[in-house]
């Protein structure tokens, strides 16, 4: 008992003070992308080309990148000749609708908050039952970092909870792989109205590193109505917490 | 010619002309393959592969005291004769082979689908007419006034990926526990078929998302020994730094659950926090947690500048600390071992009988280590000492992960004293036509294989994927026979499986 006592002493307090503070992220995370069209070359496609799965536009307003699609591997940036393309570490990059997650020079749209009887019913107190559909487990592995005391979910009235009867919302990771299809709308069913979908990661978005495959339906699609989108591959726990904060009004 | 000079050497990361790799006449494969495992081998990967108009029948054995592989190939068709009942370590690759290429091995013992998914020659081994449905399949049954089967999954209480899990059980006590998979099925062999592509690594790497480094290292080592050429010393050392960090953050966090599952919150809630701060070490160095895009075939993508090498050492610095003293709070307290002791059992002969690798086989005192037996890049000068335990239990387990986290801080730390200088990347060039490419990578759930062979082109004409998860779910069944069902999920994070690195 004393030992843990002292282990405890010397280990400290270690939740962060998120939202009140900004976390500090590595110097080389890959967050928002920053996209200046004034530094694009001539007919210069070096982003577009670079990119493994086609997230990336020409415009007439310059490059756009669908932040969906976008696994952030970084290429396309190391392939910009011109310093047009860059990502920041930005780690905020929730949306509400799937056309918001196109981000050009302006960036993206964030998520906005619930309204009305949604907000009310579930601003302070929303428990989600999490499912798998595919993917790789990363994503899984940093939403349930949320649940450390570094983040301590709990203390902003979000819970992930083991029954989908239990639950307000689904929040699904993955890119549905047929073998999953099944399993993942019957847990939807299940699901008390009203609910929500989240769907969390660059697989559950559009399909991600797995996009096109026979045997993955390149993410939620049309199987289910998203309520929030959030990027990344998988999302850093701060641009999941963010998301969550924002639908609920809370940030 | 002795059946034990049929088979062809190979060294870890090493490449084969095919035409130096004869095809072996049936009879001739099977003598010298059961010859070779008579002789200490074991079975690293097992698979079928179409070459030209026929399939063939592709097997890596590892050498360990020998410290090299062999490879035996021979043609098959419609069928092919079962090894299982001889060599039960085949058993889960023939019917793998079954599903992919609807070829049946003849006299198997336990015939039964792996992932679900529809054939890829349109020949389905069990004659199923409609597209199967996961963990669909006759379940092992046991009969009894007093029996009742218990059913879990695929979608599971916590934040988990999906299996289905079938016990039969005779009141609390386990008599048998079938699992199911295939639910996390990507199709990713497949999809690798005729690259590299741009989206290649990117696909490895989340083979299993929580195995990055692992299976990316696996993939640019494989692709090095196709084009010839080898990463750089600086590069494949911090190749080095970030499996180990990879290894720390995944060993330091399945300590955590262990804690959590027998209710000692202290270690529980000091390793959910010191797990991320592995993995912000891995950030530090390229960006991502789990270490996405920093290895590629030539190197490295990133460098530690001498700044960010010191940022490194003193955040790592105070983490190795708090690391030891959670350790140690969990292995001197009595009730915690209590719960660990004697837990989920799995014997020597049964981990080398099923082909355990890994945490679980050095945990059933099984000397089996890639790092230590096939050392590739860094690993070559590095002193690794490979962790066995005898008890086979839960207790085992944990106790090979707390010696490993030792070992790997140690590996972390003196790589990170002593970086090579030098370039982080050499060009990889063309990648050779005809050829078969074998690397064998230490993840830190186990062995990874990465098998390639390429076609006149040199592209892939068949990727072959084992993840330590394949071999090592028996091993979690084995764990579970006369247990409580009630320390299923004790047993299960000891194990620590992934589900889409066996499902693929």
């Amino acid at each position: 008992m004393l030992k843990i006592i002292r282990e405890r002493l010397r280990q400290g307090h270690r939740t962060g003070r998120f939202p009140a503070e900004e976390p500090v992220l590595p110097e080389r995370f890959r967050g928002a992308p920053r996209i200046e069209p004034g530094r694009c070359g001539d007919s210069c496609r070096g982003c577009v080309d670079s990119c493994p799965f086609g997230a990336i536009e020409l415009t007439a307003a310059g490059p756009r990148l669908d932040l969906g699609l976008c696994i952030f591997c970084g290429d396309c940036a190391a392939a910009c000749p011109h310093g047009a393309l860059s990502f920041s570490r930005d780690y905020r990059l929730a949306a509400r609708r799937r056309e918001e997650l196109l981000a050009g020079a302006a960036g993206h749209q964030l998520a906005e908050a619930l309204t009305g009887e949604m907000r009310r019913l579930f601003g302070r107190s929303l428990k989600l039952r999490q499912v798998s559909a595919g993917g790789c487990n990363a994503c899984e592995a940093d939403l349930n970092v949320l649940n450390t005391l570094v983040f301590d979910l709990a203390r902003f009235g979000i819970q992930f909870v083991a029954s989908p009867r239990h639950a307000d919302g689904l929040l699904v990771t993955g890119p549905v792989t047929e073998n999953m299809r099944y399993a993942l709308l019957d847990s939807y069913a299940a699901l008390p109205a009203p609910k929500l979908v989240i769907a969390s990661g660059a697989c559950a978005i559009a399909g991600g590193p797995f996009r096109g495959s026979p045997e993955c339906h390149d993410g939620i699609g049309d199987l289910l109505p998203v309520d929030l989108y959030i990027p990344g591959c998988p999302p850093h726990p701060y641009t999941a917490l963010d998301g969550l904060l924002r639908l609920l009004g809370r940030r | 010619m002795s059946p034990l000079h049929a088979a062809v050497p190979l060294p870890n990361g090493g490449v084969l002309a095919f035409a130096d790799l004869p095809q072996l006449g049936r009879g001739h494969f099977i003598g010298a393959l059961l010859a070779e495992v008579a002789d200490g081998a074991r079975i690293a990967a097992y698979f079928a592969a179409p070459t030209g108009s026929i399939l063939e029948l592709f097997a890596i054995l590892a050498r360990d005291q020998r410290g090299d592989l062999a490879v035996l190939r021979t043609e098959i068709g419609r069928d092919f004769p079962a090894l299982a009942g001889r060599c039960p370590e085949l058993q889960l690759f023939e019917r793998e082979i079954a599903e992919q290429y609807g070829c049946v091995p003849i006299g198997h013992p336990w015939f039964k689908p792996v992932r679900f998914h529809p054939n890829w020659s349109g020949r389905d081994a069990w004659g199923r007419g409609e597209r199967p449905l996961p963990a669909v399949q006759d379940f092992y049954r046991v009969e009894g006034g007093e029996v009742h089967e218990v059913a879990v999954g695929p979608v599971h209480a916590g934040v988990i990926e999906p299996g289905h899990f079938r016990f039969q059980c005779h009141g609390e006590q386990v008599m048998h526990l079938e699992i199911a998979l295939g639910y996390q099925h990507r199709d990713i062999e497949r999809l690798l078929l005729g690259g590299p592509r741009p989206a290649t690594p990117h696909q490895v790497e989340t083979v299993a998302g929580d195995t990055s480094i692992g299976h990316a290292s696996a993939w640019s080592q494989t692709i090095e020994a196709l084009s010839g050429c080898a990463a750089p010393p600086r590069a494949a050392t911090l190749r080095l730094v970030a499996l180990e960090l990879e290894r720390l953050a995944n060993h330091v966090g399945d300590i955590g659950a262990l804690a959590g599952d027998v209710g000692f919150l202290p270690t529980a809630a000091f390793c959910g926090r010191l797990r991320g701060d592995y993995l912000n070490a891995t950030a530090m160095l390229c960006g991502n947690r789990f270490g996405r895009g920093l290895v590629r075939p030539g190197g490295v993508t990133a460098d530690l500048g001498a700044g960010q090498l010191a940022t490194l050492r003193e955040h790592l610095t105070p983490v190795a600390r708090d690391t030891r003293g959670a350790m140690e709070l969990f292995f001197e307290t009595p009730s915690v071992l209590a719960r660990l002791e004697g837990a989920g059992r799995v014997g020597a002969e049964d981990a080398r009988a099923v082909g355990l690798v890994g945490v679980a086989a050095r945990a059933s005192s099984l000397a089996r280590d890639v790092r230590r037996h096939h050392p590739l890049g860094a690993y070559r000068s590095a002193a690794v000492e490979i962790a066995t335990e005898w008890g086979g239990d839960v207790f085992a387990r944990a106790a090979v992960r707390r010696r490993e986290i030792e070992g790997s801080l140690a590996l972390v730390q003196s790589a990170l004293a002593d970086l090579p200088p030098g370039p982080l990347q050499v060009p990889v060039g063309e990648l050779r036509p005809h050829a078969l490419a074998v690397t064998l990578t230490e993840g830190w759930r186990g062995e990874i294989v990465h098998a390639v062979l390429t076609d006149a082109a040199g592209r892939f004409a068949r990727y072959k994927i084992v993840d330590p998860s394949f071999r090592n779910w028996a091993g979690l069944a084995l764990a579970l026979r006369g247990e409580q069902i009630s320390d299923f999920p004790l047993c299960n994070k000891s194990f620590n499986l992934s589900y889409c690195g066996f499902d693929l």
